[in-house]
This record gives C-alpha cells, sequence and structure tokens, in this order.
C-alpha cells in the first residue's frame, strides 16, 4: 500500500457550506460537523482517464458541436496549468468543462433562460493536462444569465470546471470568471469565497495565449490537494 | 507547508449535464459519458447489486438536480488505480455517475458490483461524493451494507458516533438491491467526512 497522503483540504480558503447570500445553500448545505476519517486506499485512489478517454475535438468546442456552420460569439483558448499544492504539475489529469453560449443560455433542458440557442454550440468540453500539467481548450465566450436568487440577479460570465488529479480527496469542481466582469462583486456565488482565494477563481487575459486574427486567450491555473511528506497512519 | 493554496470550490450549479452525464440526460449530440449509473456493464466479475435513494433538503423535498459520484474496490476490493499495487480487474473502472434529474422520482440508481473488502477489517463499502446546485463544495460519505459483520471492525464506520452509524448503511430492498437516501440536513443528516 502507498505510504503517501494527501494535503488536508485547506477550509480556510473554501467557502463554507451555508452561505445565506446563496439562497438555496441554506437547505442543502450539511449542518452537522463532518467526521474526519483517516486517509484509507479508498480514498488515496481515484477515477483514472487519460489521453485515450478523450476525442480529437474533446477540447476544441467551436467544433464539437457544429451541425451546419460555426457557433456564434466571440472565440476564446483558455489555458493553463493544473498543480498540486507543491507546486508540481499534474500531469495526465482530466478537466471537464461545461457553459452558456454566447448568449447567456444553456442547452439544458431546465434552462428557461430566454436567449437563443446556438444550433452549432454543444457547450461541454474537455481536455487531459500533458506531462508538465498544462491544458488548452478552444471555446466561445460564455454570456451572463439571470437566475432566481434574488431580484435581478446575474451571474457573471463563467466557465464551469471539473477535475480528479490523483485521488478522489483532490476531485474539484469549481468555475473560471473573466478579469474586469461588474457582475462578480454582485454575484453570491463568487463572493462566497474568502477574500484570500477568491481572486484565483478569475483568469487572467494573456497575449501570450491570445491567437493573433483568431481568439484572445485567458489564462487560468488550478491548484489541487497533492501528495504530503506526513507518512500514513498505520 | 504548502506553496500554493488550493483554488476553492464553486457549485456544480443545476446544468452540469450535458458536460458531466450527457447520455443518462439523452443527450444525443456533443459528448458521450466517460461514467454512467450502469458500472457493471460487461463481463465484470462479480455479484450484481443495484444502489437506489434519493438526496433530501432540509424541508425533506428530494432534490432534482443532484450529482451522485461513487468510487468503489471491485469484487476483491481492488481499486483500479496505479496507487493499488494489487493490479486491477480489467473493464471495471470503479467510477460511476447519476444525477437525479431523469428519474421521475427524482432516485438516482446504479448498477454495479459488491465490493470486496479493500483491506483486513474494512467492510465492504462505496466511496461517494455528493454535490448539487446549492452546494459551494462537495460532501464525501460511504455506502456499507447491512449484514456485514466487518461493519463492526471498519476503521472508518467506528469514528462515527454509534447514533449516526446507520445513516451510513443501505437498506435491502429485496434480493441484491439496496436503497441508500441522503439526507444534507435534519434529524437524519447522513454522516458527511472530513478526509
Ligand atoms: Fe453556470
Amino acid at each position: 500500500m502507498t505510504s503517501e497522503t494527501f494535503t488536508p483540504r485547506d477550509w480556510s480558503g473554501q467557502p463554507a457550506y451555508i452561505a445565506p447570500d446563496y439562497k438555496s445553500t441554506t437547505l442543502r448545505g450539511p449542518t452537522k460537523p463532518l467526521i474526519p476519517i483517516p486517509q484509507t486506499l479508498s480514498e488515496l485512489t481515484g477515477p483514472v482517464y487519460g489521453h485515450d478517454s478523450v476525442d480529437t475535438h474533446d477540447a476544441d468546442l467551436t467544433r464539437n458541436g457544429r451541425r451546419n456552420g460555426e457557433p456564434l460569439g466571440e472565440r476564446i483558448i483558455v489555458a493553463g496549468r493544473v498543480l498540486d499544492d507543491n507546486g508540481r504539475g499534474v500531469p495526465n489529469t482530466l478537466l471537464e468543462i461545461w457553459q452558456a453560449n454566447a448568449a447567456g443560455r444553456y442547452i439544458h433542458q431546465t434552462d428557461q433562460h430566454d436567449a437563443p440557442i446556438d444550433p452549432n454550440f454543444f457547450g461541454g468540453g474537455r481536455c487531459v493536462t500533458d506531462a508538465d500539467g498544462h491544458y488548452r481548450f478552444m471555446t466561445i465566450k460564455p454570456g451572463a444569465y439571470p437566475w432566481p436568487n434574488h431580484h435581478n440577479a446575474w451571474r457573471p460570465n463563467h466557465i464551469h470546471f471539473s477535475l480528479f488529479g490523483g485521488s478522489f480527496l483532490s476531485r474539484l469542481v469549481t468555475q473560471m470568471y473573466f478579469p474586469g466582469d461588474p457582475l462578480l462583486d454582485l454575484d453570491p456565488i463568487f463572493l462566497a469565497t474568502p477574500e484570500q482565494t477568491r481572486s484565483s477563481l478569475v483568469s487572467r487575459f494573456s497575449l501570450d495565449i491570445t491567437q493573433p486574427g483568431f481568439a484572445l486567450g485567458y489564462a487560468f491555473d488550478i491548484v489541487l490537494r497533492g501528495r504530503d511528506a506526513t507518512p500514513m497512519e498505520a | 507547508m504548502a506553496k500554493s493554496r488550493q483554488t476553492p470550490s464553486q457549485t456544480v450549479g443545476p446544468y452540469f449535464a450535458y458536460g458531466l452525464t450527457p447520455e443518462q440526460y439523452g443527450y444525443q449530440h456533443g459528448l458521450r459519458s466517460l461514467a454512467g449509473p450502469d458500472m457493471a456493464a460487461g463481463d465484470v466479475e462479480g455479484l450484481r447489486v443495484r444502489i437506489e435513494g434519493r438526496v433530501f433538503d432540509g424541508a425533506d423535498a428530494p432534490i432534482s438536480d443532484a450529482l451522485i459520484e461513487i468510487w468503489q474496490a471491485d469484487a476483491l476490493g481492488r481499486y483500479a488505480h496505479p496507487a493499488d499495487p494489487r493490479g486491477r480487474n480489467s473493464g471495471f473502472t470503479g467510477f460511476g455517475r447519476c444525477g437525479t434529474g431523469i428519474d421521475p422520482r427524482n432516485r438516482f440508481i446504479f448498477d454495479t458490483i459488491k465490493p470486496g473488502a479493500p483491506a483486513d477489517g474494512q467492510a465492504p463499502h462505496l466511496n461517494v461524493i455528493v454535490m448539487m446546485r446549492g452546494m459551494l463544495l462537495h460532501a464525501f460519505t460511504r455506502i456499507y451494507f447491512p449484514d456485514e459483520a466487518a461493519n463492526a471492525t471498519d476503521p472508518v464506520l467506528n469514528r462515527v458516533p454509534t447514533d449516526r452509524r446507520s445513516t451510513l448503511i443501505a437498506i435491502p430492498l429485496g434480493r441484491d438491491a439496496y436503497r441508500f437516501d441522503i439526507h444534507m440536513q435534519g434529524e437524519r443528516e447522513t454522516v458527511f467526512f472530513d478526509v
């Protein structure tokens, strides 16, 4: 059995389960204290999806949903690195993303927002990091959309990210935001994140990632729980 | 000492289906599912079991936009991961996903195999991640089976106060089927772990 454990969850940087301004948390977040348990093989292992799990166009959302033309909206490249909290790149790990189209509409049946569906945009994608933890998506900049949390509530532009990392313990589901979005200061989901880590959810405009004459680039690095130096409990 | 801070979690939101469970939700266009609720397809060895349940909020209403993920060992207690040195039961990934938005009663329904115990002294169990709109970060829990002698010695179950252990044990539902309801809050709140 492996003698390594994973670093603990950094609770001080995570949102609380109950964040009253985000109204649905009040009936859905656990209220009893979490019970600490040792890290056993069950937690130190996790799903493995490597490069053979993804198809060529999975990381290009401007292509993977095409029916009869190009999706509408502003093409963007979102790229960065998946790291662990010791600063090491996380190689060969799966990233899954989903997002609204340029008009702020999801294709999901329960999305009632009165904005157009784009027949050529699906909005889901995935890729696997390279040997140094780098990833890259081509997509369309997602639009803002209204939601029923409070009067005149709008979600800032965002892309949902899902990652596994090295084990079931390092699982992370998060959202990437865009720099300079005026809705960020009004969004109870973004604001539920402690101030000290909030800015790490906002991507950075990058001229280096930008592809001349084709698509603007945004940089977004993600830090997961990594392997710890302390030995495992016997 | 950690060099960089862990990226904070954000809610999976209500629209995870086409990113994470496209086939279960009937999307023909776009992506295929990497994982779904039918985990024991093909000739995987082991006893077929069905595990179904609902996720209830603090007002005891079933939640229609929860996503349940399962990670489990094969019938011999082996995980399909390099950290498990015993090798894997090929064909069984051990990972399943099910959203609660398709079943008319908002159940999640996994068809899988009964896992073996991963180590001496441990009881067979499935590792579970619960997420949904209205949860800013996911929660970890486990599903144990009733009538397992090893439940008495399981190191994780033994960390749980006796009066709450039953929230982690599935209820038999006929032959080789079990019910495991998840209560987010209230008297019967499911035990969630800090791990
Ligand atoms: Fe969203």
